[in-house]
């Protein structure tokens, strides 16, 4: 697959700080990854970077197929972004802010006109598109400067925290247009510290912590690889033995949590079929069976604790 | 179109003066600022009893209201958006430095000359005649884009808080309307201050619109054009480049 955005030893120094020190990964086309991390780890200032914000102190950024630092106006052409804090213009109507984008990235009158129309049909805002933008709520002017970043239908979208401190209907909305846009083609670049948003949404994610990248993989692969040791809950309709349990191909050990036994196992797949064979010649039915497998909460947690250590 | 080429960066300069005469220009404490200001320096000096005579005065006032007016609110203009993260939305956009500049200094140069226009019509309004039409209006037009690079000059400083800049602006303004000819005519000036006089482009500004409204003249009048177009070329190339250099330090 194409690489969207190519980053290579990307670095920034404030001062005596190194923000971000050398970080390397891609972006596929078609692909959302997100980009993780703790407060101050250095996922804003990447993405200032590659957005042609902030200058790169060493490293080179290419985006579809742009060096950042000699064509930054080419590549800025075929990108949005929507950054964590608002920045629509608030003395400005949301239409007049999606008109100014739509000058700004070069777009005919009459197509600018077409294209905020139906932007602030879909983010919920064409009933109050005439009125002032310091009038919205943060949720409105999130899915504002969502719209904003759309204007010029980009091939790649940078979001820094999309649904930071939003209400529950603004996020949904946010998540369910970055869905469909992924699914029309755009490829998303998602910074974020919410691990459901990134389960739920991204193909991959990248870690980062203290300006390193610690991990990239798909969520479901990161959560495995953290934890050899699997973990299975099972109940029976009737009482069963532990040391039967734990006498089991592939089951280490067994303890008894109320009405259910929590297994642990080396190789999850064998220990599955076991029980099930267990229940069967045993004749003891199989009430519930779940798999607790880490989540990318625990992942990220493990990761970012030893790259602290 | 290619975004990069000069037409496309023209036109998202001219896209950013609109934002900026809408937002910060055509605002009523601003506008009223703009006409009150000029009028009551000329009653000041007027009625002041100086004797000094009124195409004289007339001269300075249309001086005074063009550097004041094109410097008045685009130093501000880069500090209230650093501060608002609209300048953060700027940069991410297809747009260089030198066009965000160049879009600020289109704005403030417009906002000069109009408010420059209302002092000339009330000299006219006064019995003044004006002997060299044109060249007031080359004058005004040269003059409204060399103050408006100052004023943009004077935004380089990367703080985000708005006041510093207000400060050093009117720190380095007031002292430049005293050598440039507007209270003491130039040929009354002593030897310090005319050298002094010499590196302000003020002085040659009021130098033509003197000559414009009485046919006097200090320097050359095409002396005082050329020196002008020489500042507005060197403090409009200065000013792009000092502000490539700190606008990474505002976001």
């Amino acid at each position: 697959m194409t690489a969207i955005i190519q980053a290579s030893n990307l670095t920034k120094v404030f001062g005596k700080s190194t923000a971000v020190d050398h970080i390397s990964f891609d972006v596929s086309e078609g692909e959302i990854f997100g980009f993780l991390g703790p407060n101050g780890a250095g996922k804003t200032t990447t993405t200032r970077m590659l957005t042609g914000v902030i200058p790169l102190d060493a490293g080179t950024a290419t985006i579809l197929g742009h060096d950042i630092r000699s064509e930054p106006v080419q590549a800025k052409q075929r990108f949005g972004v929507v950054p964590e804090t608002s920045n629509a213009y608030t003395d400005l109507s949301a239409w007049q802010n999606l008109m100014l984008m739509g000058e700004l990235y070069g777009l005919e009158r009459s197509r600018a006109e077409q294209r905020s129309a139906d932007l602030l049909g879909m983010v919920g805002l064409l009933e109050r598109k005439d009125q002032k933008v310091q009038a919205y709520s943060k949720g409105m002017k999130q899915r504002l400067i969502l719209a904003m970043a759309l204007i010029h239908e980009p091939e790649l979208l940078f979001l820094d925290e999309p649904t930071s401190g939003l209400d529950v209907q603004s996020t949904q909305m946010i998540l369910a247009l970055l869905r469909d846009l992924n699914q029309q083609g755009t490829t998303i670049f998602l910074t974020t510290h919410n691990m459901e948003e990134a389960n739920r949404l991204c193909h991959r994610v990248g870690i980062i912590h203290a300006g390193k990248i610690v991990a990239i993989d798909a969520p479901e692969k990161l959560k495995v690889a953290i934890d050899r040791v699997h973990k299975i809950e099972v109940s029976f309709d009737r009482e069963i033995p532990g040391d039967a349990l734990t006498g089991l191909s592939g089951v280490t050990g067994a303890t008894r949590t109320g009405d259910k036994w929590q297994i642990t196992a080396d190789n999850r797949d064998v220990a599955i079929h076991s029980i099930a064979t267990f229940s069967r010649q045993n004749g003891a039915a199989i009430v519930t069976l779940n798999t607790l497998a880490p989540s990318l909460d625990d992942a990220f947690l493990r990761l970012t604790q030893e790259a602290h250590s | 179109m290619n975004p990069a080429g000069f037409s496309g960066q023209m036109q998202r300069a001219w896209a950013i003066a609109k934002k900026d005469i809408r937002i910060y220009y055509l605002k009523g404490p601003v506008l009223i600022f703009g006409v009150f200001m000029p009028v009551f320096l000329f009653l000041a000096f007027f009625m002041g009893g100086r004797q000094l005579p009124l195409s004289f005065l007339i001269s300075g006032l249309v001086g005074m209201t063009l550097f004041f007016t094109a410097t008045a609110v685009s130093p501000a203009i880069f500090p209230w958006e650093g501060s608002a993260k609209t300048l953060e939305r700027l940069a991410s956009c297809p747009v260089t430095v030198e066009a965000i500049v160049f879009g600020d200094m289109i704005a403030s140069t417009l906002f000069g000359i109009g408010i420059t226009v209302i002092t000339v019509i009330i000299g006219l309004a006064l019995g003044l005649s004006l002997l060299h039409g044109i060249m007031l209006l080359a004058a005004i037009l040269l003059a409204a884009c060399c103050f408006s690079a100052i004023g943009m000059l004077l935004a380089v400083p990367p703080t985000n808080v708005p006041s510093n800049i207000m400060m050093l602006s009117s720190l380095i303004k007031f002292p430049l309307v005293f050598i440039s000819g507007i209270f003491v005519p130039l040929e009354q000036m002593p030897s310090w201050g005319l050298v002094l006089a010499v590196f302000s482009p003020l002085s040659y500004f009021t130098d033509l619109v003197r000559f414009s409204f009485t046919g006097d003249h200090f320097f050359p009048v095409w002396t005082d054009i050329a020196v002008l177009a020489v500042f507005t070329l060197v403090l409009t190339v200065v000013t792009m480049y000092l502000h490539k250099r700190t606008m990474p330090r505002r976001m």
